[in-house]
């Protein structure tokens, strides 16, 4: 199996290549559109600023790749809120994947939130084997609300999207490679499953 | 809803955990991996390695470590000490760590904190402070708390946060090594003052005192390090006596 991380330079995907190496599968990074678009499965990090990592997929034009994709994709964190519509951290926009705008934490907790929180309403075989109102590990400003897409919910002040997909693209908030026992399973269905 | 967060603190210094730790069932007591697996699989929801290295060799020594835990450890875990620069903190996101703190660094520079903050994003940069009560007011204190500053710790924490930091690692120099408690009075200014997250750092001695920082001192996370390194306190019955006095906790 080849599993590709995209590498547009956002941040620390050392953690995901490892988690995959725990599972005992070995991924490549690449940003190269011809070894994505040839791997069986595909995980799409980010962490930072949406912004600037919108530029930087920009400038390798991995920002039209992405969305062509044909196999499953997994994005993960800023990941994910990239494959949405728009995002409000620096008026960006996305890459369109998912039919959801992502906003900032309104409320009056604390922002980021950073640390454990659960996930319920799971409606995903990426889910299989995981129990309702798992802990998962979470660090983030932006969230997207929930939407026909949702696959998993969180409760921080308001319910949000944990998770999402469309068709062959998922989307996960949390860090499965930081997510102890419950994330390595996550990020196991993801690369074993028939998504 | 999110749950507080219990983290264990280990001192390192060229690449060995420093402090004494009396774990019988370790094979190397000074093997910060072994040890952070082993705190992973009881509980702790991050672990924070301070590192306290003076050696040329340090840089290269500190990534070689982060890159030993992010290779075992499936909980994100924090790194500081001596951290000054932009670079330095690439090089150890690079090698796997989630977030890294400065501390004095910090206080020298504090456009650092913008730096780091535009450059990694927040989400990633802890901002550490040693503080002590001098005369009734709270003090930012640096190297380790043995050098005074004139420095208000609130006023200092909130400019931190205005810079960009994404959390504060509060150290009270006054309960730290006194295992008679945390300084809730301090950390609920804090927390009530900030929109960041607040961990709390220095004096925890019993389970009542991690019941305490949550619910008078408002902190956002505990960090400890001599109570959970000679199992005066293990992580699960601590998490367990948590939820009895209803406080969230990861179980």
């Amino acid at each position: 199996m080849k599993i590709v991380i995209v590498d547009y330079g956002a941040g620390n995907i050392q953690s995901i290549k490892f988690a995959i190496k725990r599972l005992g599968f070995e991924a490549i990074l690449s940003n190269d559109a011809e070894e994505i678009k040839a791997a069986d499965k595909v995980i799409f990090p980010g962490v930072g600023e949406a912004g600037s990592a919108m530029k930087m997929l920009k400038s390798t034009g991995l920002d039209k790749v992405i969305p062509e994709l044909k196999q499953p994709v997994l994005g993960i964190c800023l990941g994910m809120q990239l494959m949405c519509r728009h995002s409000e951290e620096g008026d960006t926009e996305g890459l369109g994947v998912f039919h959801a705008d992502v906003v900032k934490f309104k409320n009056e907790l604390k922002v980021p939130q950073i640390g454990w929180n659960r996930i319920y309403d799971l409606k995903s075989d990426l889910f299989e084997g995981i129990d309702e109102q798992e802990f998962v590990y979470l660090v983030h400003s932006y969230y997207v609300p929930e939407c026909s897409e949702t696959i998993a919910s969180t409760e921080y002040g308001v319910e949000y999207t944990t998770a999402i997909q469309k068709d062959n693209f998922f989307g996960v908030q949390f860090h499965p490679e930081k997510s102890s026992d419950a994330g390595e399973k996550i990020l196991r269905n993801f690369l074993t499953s028939n998504l | 809803m999110l749950t507080k967060r219990i983290i264990p603190c280990l001192d390192i210094k060229d690449g060995r955990t420093v402090k004494g730790i009396n774990f019988i069932d370790l094979r190397d007591a000074g093997d910060p991996v072994e040890l952070a697996e082993i705190y992973a699989k009881s509980g702790a929801d991050e672990l924070v390695f301070l590192d306290i290295t003076a050696t040329e060799q340090k840089r290269k020594t500190l990534a070689d470590l982060v890159r030993r835990v992010a290779e075992k450890v499936n909980i994100p875990f924090t790194v500081g000490g001596g951290i000054s620069s932009v670079e330095d903190v690439d090089i150890l996101l690079k090698n796997g760590a989630d977030k890294v703190s400065v501390n004095s660094s910090a206080v020298k520079r504090p456009e650092l904190i913008n730096e780091l903050a535009a450059k990694f994003g927040s989400q990633c940069i802890t901002v550490a402070i040693d503080a002590r009560q001098v005369n009734g007011e709270w003090l930012v204190h640096l190297v380790g708390g043995k050098v005074p500053t004139d420095i208000n710790l609130f006023q200092w924490a909130k400019e931190v946060e205005e810079r960009g930091a994404g959390e504060i690692l509060f150290t009270s120099m006054n309960n730290d090594g006194t295992k008679a408690g945390f300084a809730n009075e301090a950390l609920a200014v804090l927390s009530s003052e900030l929109k960041i997250p607040i961990i709390a750092s220095g004096g925890a001695g019993n389970m009542q005192h991690f019941t305490d920082v949550f619910l008078k001192g408002k902190a956002d996370a505990a960090l400890a390090a001599s109570v959970f390194h000679f199992k005066e306190i293990e992580i699960k019955d601590l998490k367990e006596e948590l939820r009895r006095n209803g406080i969230e906790v990861r179980l």
